[in-house]
């Protein structure tokens, strides 16, 4: 009989996949700490590390959904509700541990929503999270009342949360290690994470291997929505001002973290480890460009360009696969 | 056949290599006009890629294409059509929200001013209809149209563009019988009345000999063979395909057989199945065999849980099962291979050992946590056992021969503790030499493992080499059900297409 070894695509002489991540980080890094020479300067680093926690929360969850082929506009939103939710009951006495379990669940409901449309009513992901986004936009107005919550001075111990620091290290960094800890041994080591793999590379082929795609369908998207308000609660801390308007476009910051971290937008491919990169990424750009002076306005210019650049590299990638 | 003229397409010592494989070396191929040449080889011999560098959509490394004497210098594939070269791919290109008269027009509308002239774009496809003897309107929808009218729709497309040479590509195993005895008597008539030259691509020897004058066998990217097909009989062109003699195809066994594991009682789904009713036993190998339309995937679809009944019953090793989704399915026992491999099958950007333990998942976890060293194990043992070709469990399923991604998707049923294999279609879109594989891993876990195996298939010398018994369905409904031992090919087909 033949040996059909020969079938196999021959490897590729280049690099580990995911190297080229890092290679780039290193190289920015280089670069920014020659652009400015405050960039390696350890309050600075930590400053850009606080941004990564920041950021980067959101771009786990954004993992997650898009590993499972889906997108969701509506964290953006998320972020800013939970956060006007949070310093609307802090300014109302509530104890901490309360508000942050209200924030959470709420933010929580609105991802089971999100999921509930794309997996039971089949509503398209982009619609049904676009649509989510300006519903919870509108709550958060209402919530609001149209302008900046103060949660009012019971609130002090809160602020740790976001503006704080736990040995030297700013306490966000604490959460997204954590987060990104969990999530990672979801995603690799849990019969649950491979099956957001599974239903993200072929959703039929999940489902004739008996996976339950409408849960795991509907979960990412719980878990997306979880960890953005999770972020809207840091948000609200560092802010110390439940902000209605906050949040606005990091829906794309969400995205292009997974993406620039190798997370495939046709979904099945991906990873936390490289979110971790990606946000690094994005933060030491933004750091940078803070640093060089430019303007936030050209900031968006830039930003809106990195997305593009992003998915064109992972475009062309997979269309050489 | 006319000789005398220039060929139709001349290609001469084209070679093609991609990243560490050389897919195609010295190729040169001649079509005269009016001529039917066939193309056939294993898959991975290279047929694909000479199909791509003559349409255009790739470039050969080196060498030379003529079309018509003339050379084709910097091929392009929107130059090659208007040189009047036409490829119909099995998965066609089509806008399927259209009209077959805006599908033959694409992207060249008669217009009067600026407004399209609809009336000539549909008179025009009715005389091109009419021409080539098809009852096709052209005011249907395409997404209404049979496979077969839809390729004869791209046929007449080719023939508005003044097509002089079509490419069709294995387009054989999506059409019944009766659609492909329909498609060869075109391709006839337009290569002997309009002396169109054609290149047939096919696995199916029987089709080559029937319609092809001549043949270019491809193997390993050289063509190791051009000449009349009436000079081959179908041994003499396997040899030459494989590279070796073929033993014989189908596996002897003496089937060792027990108990009754699966009895479907009239069972019925909304669309096609009307009340079949089939009974499978412990370690026998039952075919289920009917023209596409017949209701065979819905058969093993519904049975399986996958798609919904809407009556009868199913008793699975003598108890009533109400089997509703594949997770219950898998749960009671059953195992289903589906009918397209990469479509719903294979998760293909995952590695070979992601995709055997798809359906196993929790038997390879505690407490919802995988466990590296069971799932390794599990992997190591299906690979062995089923003699899965990879370098390693962790490389892409994709990259993969199509023979063992089908035994990826035998391990993934075995593993998950299948006990009734559903198996729709399991050798379609693999060589020749996998087939054989096919065959003996089938026998084998029928005979060894116990298994009962249901195999629905298009192909009928397959059904009757390989089976004990067989169902033959028409029409959603079950018909008959034959000794495969004691009957033939024309009695099966009797019960199949008559009627």
């Amino acid at each position: 009989m033949r040996l059909s070894t020969e079938h196999v695509l021959p490897s590729k002489l280049s690099l580990p996949r995911g190297a080229g991540l890092w290679i780039a980080l290193l190289i920015l890094a280089i670069a920014s700490s020659l652009v400015s020479p405050h960039f390696l300067n350890p309050a600075n680093l930590l400053n850009v590390l606080r941004q990564v926690a920041l950021y980067g929360i959101l771009g786990v969850g954004m993992t997650f959904v898009i590993l499972a082929r889906w997108i969701d506009l509506s964290v953006g939103s998320v972020v800013a509700f939970s956060g006007v939710l949070g310093a609307r009951l802090l300014q109302l006495g509530y104890p901490i541990p309360t508000v942050v379990a209200c924030s959470l669940a709420v933010g929580s409901l609105i991802g089971a929503f999100n999921g509930l449309g794309v997996s039971i009513w089949h509503v398209p992901a982009f619609i049904m999270t676009l649509g989510t986004m300006v519903m919870t936009r509108g709550f958060d107005l209402m919530v609001a009342r149209g302008g900046p919550v103060d949660p009012g001075p019971a609130a002090e111990r809160f602020f740790w949360l976001g503006g704080g620091y736990l040995l030297r290290v700013p306490t966000p960094i604490y959460v997204f290690a954590a987060v990104c800890l969990v999530s990672h041994v979801v995603l690799s080591h849990t019969t649950f994470g491979r099956t957001i793999y599974a239903v993200g590379s072929n959703e039929e082929a999940a489902r004739l291997s008996g996976i339950n795609i409408a849960f795991t369908n509907f979960s990412v998207f719980v878990i997306g929505s979880f960890l953005a308000a999770l972020s809207g609660l840091i948000f609200l801390s560092r802010l110390s001002v439940g902000d209605p308007n906050s949040g606005n476009g990091l829906e794309l910051e969400a995205i292009t973290i997974a993406v620039i971290g190798g997370t495939s937008l046709s979904g099945g491919e991906g990873s936390v480890v490289g979110a971790v990169g990606g946000a690094m990424i994005l933060a030491i750009i933004a750091n940078v460009l803070n640093l060089a002076g430019v303007t936030t306005f050209s900031q968006q210019v830039v930003k809106g360009a990195i997305i593009i650049l992003a998915v064109w590299v992972e475009t062309v990638r997979t269309r050489r696969a | 056949m006319t000789t005398g003229q220039t060929p139709a397409l001349r290609l001469q010592e084209i070679s093609k290599s991609f990243p560490g494989v050389q897919a195609l070396s010295d190729v040169s191929l001649t079509v005269e006009r009016g001529e039917i040449r066939a193309l056939v080889g294993e898959n991975g011999a290279g047929k694909s890629t000479l199909i791509k560098i003559l349409s255009g959509a790739y470039i050969a490394d080196a060498g030379h294409i003529e079309l018509f004497g003339e050379a084709v210098a910097h091929p392009t594939p929107a130059g090659m059509i208007a040189k009047g070269l036409a490829v119909i791919y099995q998965e066609l290109a089509q806008a399927p929200h259209l009209t077959v008269a805006e599908n033959i027009f694409l992207g060249q509308l008669p217009r009067r001013g600026l407004r399209i002239d609809w009336a000539t774009a549909r008179a025009e496809s009715r005389r091109v209809m009419d021409r080539l003897g098809f009852d096709i309107d052209p005011a249907a929808r395409v997404q209404d149209l049979s496979v077969a009218k839809r390729q004869m729709v791209e046929i007449a497309k080719a023939m508005v563009r003044d097509a002089r040479i079509i490419v069709l590509d294995e387009p054989s195993p999506v059409l019944a019988q009766a659609e492909i005895d329909q498609l060869f008597a075109i391709v006839r008539q337009l290569a002997r009345e309009h002396g169109v030259a054609f290149v047939y691509i096919s696995h199916r020897l029987g089709e080559v000999f029937a319609l092809s004058d001549t043949v270019t066998v491809l193997r390993d990217g050289k063509a190791v063979h051009d000449g009349r097909s009436a000079d081959l009989d179908p041994r003499a062109l396997i040899r030459l395909m494989v590279g070796r003699e073929m033993g014989d195809v189908y596996p002897r066994r003496t089937p060792r057989i027990g108990e009754v594991v699966l009895q479907t009682d009239r069972l019925s789904d909304r669309d096609l199945l009307r009340d079949a009713s089939i009974t499978l036993r412990k370690g026998e190998i039952v075919g289920l065999f009917g023209l596409s339309g017949a209701g065979r995937s819905e058969l093993l679809r519904t049975v399986f849980g996958a798609a919904s009944r809407s009556g009868g019953g199913v008793q699975l090793f003598g108890a009533p099962a109400d089997v509703r989704t594949p997770r219950q399915g898998i749960a009671s026992g059953l195992g289903l291979l589906p009918e397209d491999r990469k479509t719903q099958g294979l998760f293909l950007i995952q590695s070979v050992g992601f995709n055997i333990v798809a359906a196993s998942l929790r038997r390879i976890a505690l407490r919802g946590f995988i466990s590296p060293e069971r799932e390794r194990a599990a992997v190591n043992e299906q690979i062995q056992q089923l003699r899965v070709k990879t370098p390693s469990a962790e490389v892409q399923v994709q990259g993969l021969s199509g023979g063992n991604q089908q035994k990826c998707l035998f391990a993934r049923q075995v593993a998950a503790g299948c006990r009734v294999l559903l198996a729709d279609e399991p050798t379609r879109g693999v060589d020749v030499g996998a087939k054989r594989e096919i065959y003996d891993l089938l026998v084998e876990l029928a005979s060894t493992r116990d298994l009962a195996v249901l195999m629905a298939s298009s192909e009928l010398p397959e059904v009757l080499g390989l089976c004990d018994r067989l169902y033959v369905m028409r029409e959603g409904r079950v018909v008959k059900e034959l000794d495969a031992r004691q009957t033939s090919e024309e009695e099966v087909m009797s019960y199949a297409a008559l009627h």
